[in-house]
């Protein structure tokens, strides 16, 4: 069949679901609508649809990224848009299907916009949500709108175009237009993508590799996943182009994913997806009649935070222990096996088939002067809006936290963003106007890092945070060079120390010269960036570091060994909420009096603050 | 190969493009301090010490790299003991001496930079071990029987044969003990014995002296792969 009737009949069959007579259920059914819950709201569609008597189809669709509304379900009615739901559980779902599905009686409260075309009364349209306004959404395009197991749906939406534009072009003109469209690396790193192309396509060798990390591992970054999760075939098309781009008459070329095995789901849908491509004809030999040949096989890593770096990454693929190598040749000219590689993420590669369909010059017309096209980042931590966002480059810090974010949870003071993960750093309020863009949050000490972006408020401790990402890399070392290793560890425990009140001031010039050598002298860039955490919040932070030394307190109330609990005995009301809760019994009393915290028994776990609902429980 | 000219530390000398800049020191007597190197195993740039600074240009910006790695070229500028060099030296040193106070190899060359206490806690559980992996290299490289290898990351990582168990390959041929700059690797031999990595061997005795000089396992492999016949390797290397 060709690529025309394939599209005809993709498009036939999307379009007859979206009018269709029958009502369509849509639920956000990627990892995390699964955890929120999704996964029981699909086991009790196919009963309470029966019980109701109505017919109607139910598709598990991606994610659409506000994490805070899930689960998501979406209902469309014969004739009317599709409307939205939010934070459904087992009771709303039975409220949503009798009320609106059969009797059409809409409860705004419960909806979170209409997602696509349409009016309703009463319900706006997602795009004009809060969280949603100021996003563009060029990898995330397809996300949580279609159904991931259906090539056709991708299709129809204006998937495997751009391949076979693609094919139809020079490589070197495709690998002109991504330079000049400015996509730069949204793994980490940002290197131009364009000019990493050409490296390897003008590199010698019989074959080239192109490979796919889906390895994501910071903590709190989930873009890569719910990509692979909601739109796989955006990536698989971004890679063929690229071997395409990278090999075509130059060599072979094979590809690669390699996807962290703690992503089943992203490994399943990918699994399907390439399954469906090779069917179709777009991948496997002679790719849509050009005779260009190409295939992607998955491999799962074994679940090392250092395996997402590109040479350790490279190492395990071999089939070796995931280290580094020191790269003073690169994997363009001598990567996996030695040969010719190009190595991008997963979002780089999604990023890819738009530059394609819509030119160059529409994707370096949007962001920053060194930073073009989009940005994905896990907006999360202390906002009120949490999810992945997709906003172009340049966006200020402030739009991020209070527009689309929401704001501060629970009206707390705004203290600090951390960004790039365990390679990043913290940008304090002061720098709330910063521009987010790959260079200017490396000139503040910070970096991109694969986007993940976590919103810190009074509540949180600096010294605190420094220790947890500190302790993460610690874990995550391989153990090669001596200064990440040993190094790190070291950090640690003057970190440790610090906030059990045990810290010296002269830990503090030792923490900074420590951290200084293991920048320089560590082999690989996780190793380089690892006291980026320690040396931001020491270098916005100091007092915090100070208090903990000298006054031995930690404001934040985080520390527990610096913090104790008490009750005011003004605003307790012998609720008894905190004896029920307490695992030591440390809070006690008789109901209706003035409870108490004995401090002999308290561990300061914080259970007794987190659930008074008078804000009797103080913390000092 | 193409001769090139480089500089180090101001003395201008001729290599040749691509080799690697320690050896290009350590032939023109500069020295570098090394832990994990060794002339007939690939190197790793696992300890760091052999660090340098490279510029191009005389007021360039300078750039830390490993020189058993690093390899040259033309017009290439390097200070072997600058400011960060020295840092990255006296962090692993000062790191080194707090996981391995027992290792007289680092004690000695921490000292050589001033270090004569660490100021991190000691450790106890590491024994000797700095895990430059000359062994794991040794072992597969020279030896090519590949016994050795890692376990576990991190601080945590330790060589030894897969799952700490007596290897089925190894042939006790000792050469991982006689690499280890630390003296953390212990074969002992007693009679006909001789142990290490928790495993025993019978040794063969010399045809003409009469000494137990090396496993049976040990010849039996060299014989295989260099085609000697075992008979003749029947006779320790002093009776040859």
């Amino acid at each position: 069949m060709d690529f025309k009737a394939i599209q005809e009949r993709s498009r036939k069959e999307y379009q007859d679901r979206l009018n269709s007579p029958t009502p369509v259920i849509y639920v956000g059914a990627a990892t995390c609508g699964l955890a929120a819950g999704a996964g029981e709201l699909l086991k009790m569609l196919p009963s309470e649809l029966e019980a109701l008597k109505v017919k109607a189809e139910v598709v598990p669709v991606g994610c659409i990224g506000p994490c805070c509304f899930e689960p998501l379900v979406d209902v469309q009615k014969p004739g009317k848009p599709r409307v939205s739901f939010m934070q459904v559980n087992p009771r709303k779902l039975k409220t949503i299907l009798e009320d609106y599905l059969v009797k059409d009686v809409m409860h705004p409260e419960l909806a979170l916009g209409i997602v696509g075309e349409g009016q309703l009364d009463g319900v706006p349209p997602l795009t004009e949500h809060q969280m949603f306004k100021g996003q563009m959404r060029i990898a995330l395009r397809n996300c949580g709108y279609m159904d991931p197991h259906r090539i056709e749906d991708y299709i129809a939406r204006g998937g495997y175009i751009a391949l076979e534009k693609a094919l139809k072009m020079k490589p070197e003109e495709i690998v002109d237009w991504v330079k000049k469209s400015g996509l730069r690396g949204r793994g980490g790193g940002g290197f131009g993508t364009g000019r990493k192309w050409e490296s390897v396509r003008k590199a010698e060798g019989d074959i080239r590799y192109v490979l796919c990390n889906g390895d994501e591992g910071d903590p709190g970054a989930f873009m890569d996943r719910s990509t692979m999760e909601s739109d796989p075939h955006a990536i698989i098309e971004g890679m063929i182009i690229a071997a395409y781009a990278i090999a075509w008459g130059k060599s072979r070329a094979e590809g690669y994913m390699y996807v962290r095995n703690e992503y089943p789901l992203a490994v399943k849908n990918l699994v399907l997806a390439l399954e469906q491509a090779r069917k179709m004809g777009f991948l496997g030999k002679n790719i849509m009649g050009s005779g260009f040949d190409f295939e992607i096989r998955i491999n799962r890593g074994g679940g090392a935070f250092v395996c997402g770096e590109s040479s350790a990454l490279m190492r395990s693929l071999e089939g070796k222990s995931g280290e580094p190598r020191q790269k003073y040749v690169h994997a363009s000219d001598k990567g996996l096996w030695d040969k010719p590689t190009n190595l991008n993420n997963v979002e780089t590669y999604a990023c890819v088939p738009e530059i394609v369909n819509k030119g160059w010059e529409w994707f370096s017309s949007i962001g920053t002067k060194g930073s073009k096209g989009t940005k994905v980042f896990s907006l999360v931590g202390k906002v009120s809006h949490s999810g992945l966002v997709e906003v172009p480059m340049g966006i200020t810090l402030r739009e991020m936290v209070y527009t689309i974010g929401g704001g501060i949870k629970g009206g707390k003071k705004f203290k600090a963003v951390q960004t790039g993960g365990p390679s990043g750093g913290v940008i304090p309020e002061s720098m709330i106007d910063l521009q987010v863009d790959f260079d200017e949050l490396t000139r503040v000490g910070s970096m991109m890092g694969s986007g993940g972006m976590i919103v810190m408020d009074e509540g949180d401790c600096m010294v605190d945070v420094a220790l947890y990402y500190t302790r993460f890399l610690e874990g995550e070392a391989c153990g090669k060079c001596v200064p990440c290793r040993e190094g790190v560890r070291r950090m640690r425990q003057i970190l440790s120390r610090i906030t059990e009140g045990k810290g010296k001031m002269e830990d503090l010039a030792l923490l900074e010269e420590l951290g200084r050598g293991i920048q320089i002298g560590s082999l690989c860039g996780l190793g380089q960036s690892a006291p980026a955490p320690m040396l931001s919040t020491l270098k916005y932070f100091r007092k915090e570091y100070e208090q903990h030394i000298l006054e031995k307190k930690c404001y934040a109330g985080v520390c527990a060994s610096l913090i104790s609990f008490m009750i005011d005995p003004e605003k307790c009301d012998g609720c008894h909420l905190c004896e029920v809760y307490c695992p030591t019994a440390a809070a006690r009393g008789e109901k209706k009096k003035v409870h108490k915290i004995n401090p002999e028994l308290c561990i300061k776990c914080g259970i007794c603050y987190d659930v008074c609902t008078r804000e009797a429980v103080v913390k000092k | 190969m193409d001769k090139i000219k480089i500089e180090i530390d101001g003395r201008k000398l001729e290599a040749e493009k691509g080799e690697y800049l320690l050896g290009v020191c350590q032939r023109n007597g500069i020295e570098l301090p090394t832990l994990c190197q060794n002339d007939q195993v690939t190197p790793e740039g696992r300890c760091r010490m052999c660090m340098t600074e490279i510029r191009w240009e005389p007021a360039g910006r300078g750039r830390l790299v490993v020189s058993c790695l690093y390899p040259v070229d033309q017009g290439l500028i390097v200070d072997t003991r600058s400011e960060n060099v020295m840092l990255v030296r006296k962090t692993v040193l000062e790191l080194l001496l707090a996981r391995n106070p027992e290792a007289k190899a680092v004690r000695e060359m921490a000292e050589e930079y001033g270090i004569t206490k660490s100021r991190y806690p000691e450790d106890s559980e590491y024994g000797k071990c700095i895990l430059c992996g000359l062994c794991v290299r040794t072992c597969r490289e020279v030896v090519g029987v590949e016994a050795l290898g890692y376990m576990h990351r991190g601080p945590q990582k330790e060589v030894g044969p897969a799952f700490a168990e007596p290897s089925p390959v190894c042939i006790g041929c000792g050469a991982c003990a006689f690499v280890c700059p630390t003296g953390h690797i212990v074969m002992t031999e007693q009679g006909d014995e001789r142990k290490i990595w928790g495993k025993a061997f019978k040794m063969e005795k010399c045809g003409k002296c009469g000494r137990y000089y090396a496993p049976k396992f040990e010849l039996e492999w060299m014989s295989k792969v260099t085609g000697v016949p075992y008979e003749k390797l029947a006779v320790c290397p002093d009776c040859r």
